[in-house]
């Protein structure tokens, strides 16, 4: 089935997510959708499934214009989506989620017959799916198959797949792509949504690549490949795509280096033989060391692992092995408290999730960190330390406004403000994204300042130019490696793209 | 205006979106009075005169007046002790258990200080009452905190512990009631063998109400008011029970802060149960907590959370309690007319809360 999407808009508050957005997805091709979190790429295939209602813009379906507004409604026209999470019904078994899902509703359930046909469709893909096992004991790469039989026979012309490849393994994820394969060879159109740049090589027949609500640049992969559909590459080519695909989704040009030589001779964090074990990934440092004063940049696609890095080095999670010291002194396996006595500080990316406590004011998160002195708050000095943050951090509020009431940009000066004084490591996830330059650039002042008075920063981002413009070091992370650091004013746009793409 | 309106909002319809907050709060405190109203019409009386009897059966002698407030201490120690689990974030539904155990607790001590028959023993009454008192509160304690490891530990909902703790205490409390503990002759519903009056907590008068338990009722309150308002644990309190998560990376040590919360509950409700003992009954019966423990769920989800409305309400609702004794006598209607009554009035206040949240119009910010 053609997909044709155009000049589809939606906003959520002030964020405009889709800004005049445009797609055809061709019948009997696989259509990559690639782009950072935030780019947009959820919220238009949500737009298309009916789980969001666009604000204006058409959707045609072979030509036709079709009226989605719900799930239910896509179904109808042969719009299947599978979600990263898969939704489906962990209580029931295979067969009975197969059957409840079923857009046919007989007022007796034929299960013999249901199961025939689940029989037949797992077998056409060679899916290996017991009818009656319990969801909940199965792989999340067995439940996208659940999905992908249920939503086929239901008569899905397009299937929809949003991070297929989290979380499942290698041999299932063969079989995913032989499978959208010869679907997409059968004349079904794929919408395959993802941030993993060797997935949608090996897969893709297009892409299109989202940067902050907008479609920045298309690419069709098949005059590269050396013929057709096979994941095949000549490795020039292939090499060629990677960097094409890496400047759509972070621009060209780099910018300089600004950031000021900041660090001292002393090395204030340090790991050795580190290990980060997720249930999708493991990652190894040999060795870091950071000086006081350092920068430490963090590159690759989102969801590479930044995350972990940065929670394992502030004690919120643990190393599945080796060492992290602090100013000399040995944390690993430590409480997260002692961390924080080191002088170890997280900021992290999601500000009203996981740093900042709705419902209270700012003074009261003042007077949080100063708990522990004494039983009876000090109101005074909070008060009067809370004019102070706000005065010096310029935070558009009160110290009685409660923070959820703040823009995204003040939430983060309030974040900022709140870190403690001397402070040895501070390690941030997107320290400025939501912030204009103006606040951008004045975080960053307060952040080297903070350097200048011997404070270590790691910090991710996926905005490229703010990792080379202020670390005085890169790592890159991708597809779960990890680059020994390099410094920033030895980088190009180039070589950084390689790196992300994973060549290094 | 706010730009970090929650992007999953549904579109407020039109017509009834952007009123101001206090609309929605007035506005189902009405209707739930309406609908009391039409409740009591229903049943064949005129809503003036049942006011008039419940008036009457709670203030209308000095007895009546006593029962209001032998009902209003208790409750006043588990709304206080309540406030602290909800501010943490956990419904504490396990209250009611905390008292019985509590109860269990206290009369353990007493009996084994006055074995039956025996009216002197090493410790004089007054100070067995005490040390009943606070054996009560540990009871509460222990119990409490049972509910809160289950919860900190085990990974089990505070709601499913507490409920099923519920259920063992009052299991206990029966077993000793028809076991070991039996009347002399013949165990029966009705309790065990009373006290000796000696052991009975002192009352204003000749009436049910005892200063002891009203003075600890209130300076529960009170402790707790400061607490909540003026100290560091409360603030923490608050944080853990807002954003368990943020709380922990911003340092509040998050599990202890939750068992505090279910180790000061469990000790007024503890203590609640020990004065159900020695102020009100004199014995331990299978309903020793009389479900204040519910009702103080209810009083304190009326105030929000917010310790300082808790007497007013916690008055009214001790008032209704009473007061709807009188009406199968007078009116021949049920006396459950005041649960009714309470529970209709907390379902609006929640409502009205609901859609001043979701439709009301926001402060300029």
């Amino acid at each position: 089935m053609k997909v044709e999407l155009r000049h589809i808009h939606k906003h959520f508050g002030n964020v405009h997510a889709n800004d005049d957005v445009s797609l055809t997805i061709e019948a009997g091709t696989i259509h990559g959708l690639l782009g950072e979190n935030g780019a947009g790429k959820s919220t238009l295939v949500k737009i298309l499934s009916g789980f969001i209602t666009r604000d204006s813009g058409e959707i045609a379906l072979d030509g036709r214009p079709a009226h989605i507004q719900s799930p239910a409604d896509a179904l109808r026209y042969g719009i299947g989506m599978l979600h990263q999470d898969p939704l489906d019904f962990p209580p029931l078994t295979a067969i009975e989620n197969f059957m409840a899902g079923s857009l046919a509703t007989p007022a007796l359930l034929n299960a013999r017959a249901a199961e025939r046909g689940f029989r037949a469709l797992c077998s056409q893909f060679n899916f290996d799916l017991d009818p009656h096992a319990r969801v909940s004991d199965l792989t999340v790469g067995e439940r996208q198959q659940l999905e992908i039989v249920r939503l086929l026979a239901n008569g899905a012309g397009t299937l929809i797949l949003d991070e297929p490849t989290t979380g499942i393994s290698a041999s299932q994820k063969t079989l995913l792509f032989d499978a959208l394969r010869r679907l997409a060879r059968e004349g079904k159109s794929i919408i395959f949504v993802s941030h993993k740049l060797e997935d949608v090589e090996e897969l893709c027949d297009c892409v299109t690549v989202m940067r902050r609500g907008r479609v920045v640049g298309e690419l069709d992969l098949r005059p590269y490949r050396s013929n057709g559909h096979a994941g095949h590459w000549p490795a020039d080519k292939r090499f060629e795509v990677t960097t094409r695909i890496v400047e759509m989704m972070f621009g060209k040009e780099l910018a300089m280096p600004t950031k000021p030589a900041t660090h001292q001779d002393e090395v204030i964090l340090s790991l050795d033989g580190f290990v980060l074990r997720s249930d999708r990934l493991e990652m190894r440092i040999e060795h870091l060391a950071v000086q006081r004063g350092e920068v430490i940049g963090i590159a690759g696609l989102e969801g590479s692992g930044q995350q972990l890095f940065l929670m394992t080095c502030a004690g919120l999670e643990h190393p599945a092995a080796g060492s992290i010291h602090v100013g000399g002194r040995d944390l690993t396996h430590k409480p997260y408290n002692d961390f924080l006595r080191a002088g170890v500080c997280y900021l992290p990316a999601d500000r009203l999730r996981d740093g900042l406590i709705s419902g209270l004011t700012i003074q009261e998160h003042v007077a949080l960190r100063m708990s522990g002195k004494g039983i009876f708050i000090d109101r005074a000095a909070a008060a009067q330390e809370a004019e102070r943050a706000i005065a010096t951090f310029n935070i558009r509020g009160r110290p009685d406004t409660a923070v959820e009431r703040l823009s995204g940009g003040n939430q983060q000066r309030t974040q900022l403000a709140l870190m403690p004084a001397p402070l040895n490591v501070l390690l941030m996830e997107h320290p400025t994204r939501g912030l204009d330059i103006e606040s951008t650039l004045w975080v960053w002042q307060q952040l080297i300042a903070r350097c200048n008075q011997g404070t270590a920063i790691l910090f991710a981002s996926s905005d490229l130019d703010e990792i080379v413009q202020y670390s005085d070091r890169v790592i890159v992370f991708s597809g779960g490696r990890i680059s020994p650091p390099i410094a920033a004013t030895e980088l190009t746009a180039d070589s950084l793209g390689q790196m992300i793409g994973g060549r290094f | 205006m706010d730009s970090t309106a929650a992007p999953q909002t549904m579109t407020a319809p039109a017509r009834i979106a952007g009123l101001p907050p206090a609309f929605y709060r007035v506005g189902a405190f009405v209707i739930s009075l309406i609908l009391v109203a039409l409740i009591i019409l229903i049943s064949g009386a005129s809503p003036v005169t049942v006011i008039g009897s419940m008036v009457s059966g709670a203030f209308g002698n000095a007895d009546q007046i006593g029962r209001v407030i032998a009902t209003l201490s208790p409750l006043l120690l588990c709304a206080a002790g309540l406030v602290y689990t909800f501010n943490a974030g956990l419904y504490n539904l396990g209250v009611e258990g905390q008292i019985t155990f509590g109860a269990i607790a206290a009369t353990w001590v007493l009996r084994l200080l006055y074995p039956e028959g025996a009216t002197a023993s090493l410790l004089p009454p007054p100070l067995a009452i005490a040390l009943a008192v606070v054996v009560g509160g540990v009871g509460g304690v222990l119990w409490g905190l049972l509910a809160g490891a289950l919860h900190v530990y085990g990974r089990i909902s505070e709601i499913f512990a507490g409920l099923g703790l519920n259920f063992a205490a009052t299991g206990i409390a029966i077993y000793l009631i028809f076991g070991p503990w039996k009347r002399p002759g013949v165990a029966s519903l009705s309790g065990t063998q009373p006290f000796d009056e000696s052991l009975w907590l002192g009352t204003f008068g000749k009436t049910e109400a005892t200063p002891v338990a009203l003075a600890l009722g209130l300076i529960a309150l009170i402790v707790t008011i400061v607490v909540m308002r003026n100290t560091y644990f409360g603030l923490r309190l608050r944080a853990v029970g807002r954003n368990l998560r943020a709380a922990y990376v911003l340092g509040v040590p998050a599990r202890r802060q939750l068992l505090s919360a279910f180790f000061i509950c469990g000790l007024f409700a503890g203590i609640a149960g020990a004065l159900q003992v020695v102020g009100v009954f004199h014995r331990l019966i299978p309903n020793i907590s009389s479900n204040l423990g519910f009702l103080g769920l209810l009083v304190v989800m009326l105030v929000n959370f917010d310790p300082l409305w808790i007497l007013p309400v916690a008055f009214f609702f001790s008032a209704l309690n009473v007061g709807s004794l009188q009406l199968p006598l007078s009116l021949g209607l049920e006396s459950s007319l005041s649960g009714v009554i309470q529970g209709l009035l907390v379902l609006f206040a929640l409502l009205g809360r609901g859609l001043a949240q979701k439709y009301g119009r926001k402060p300029e910010g």
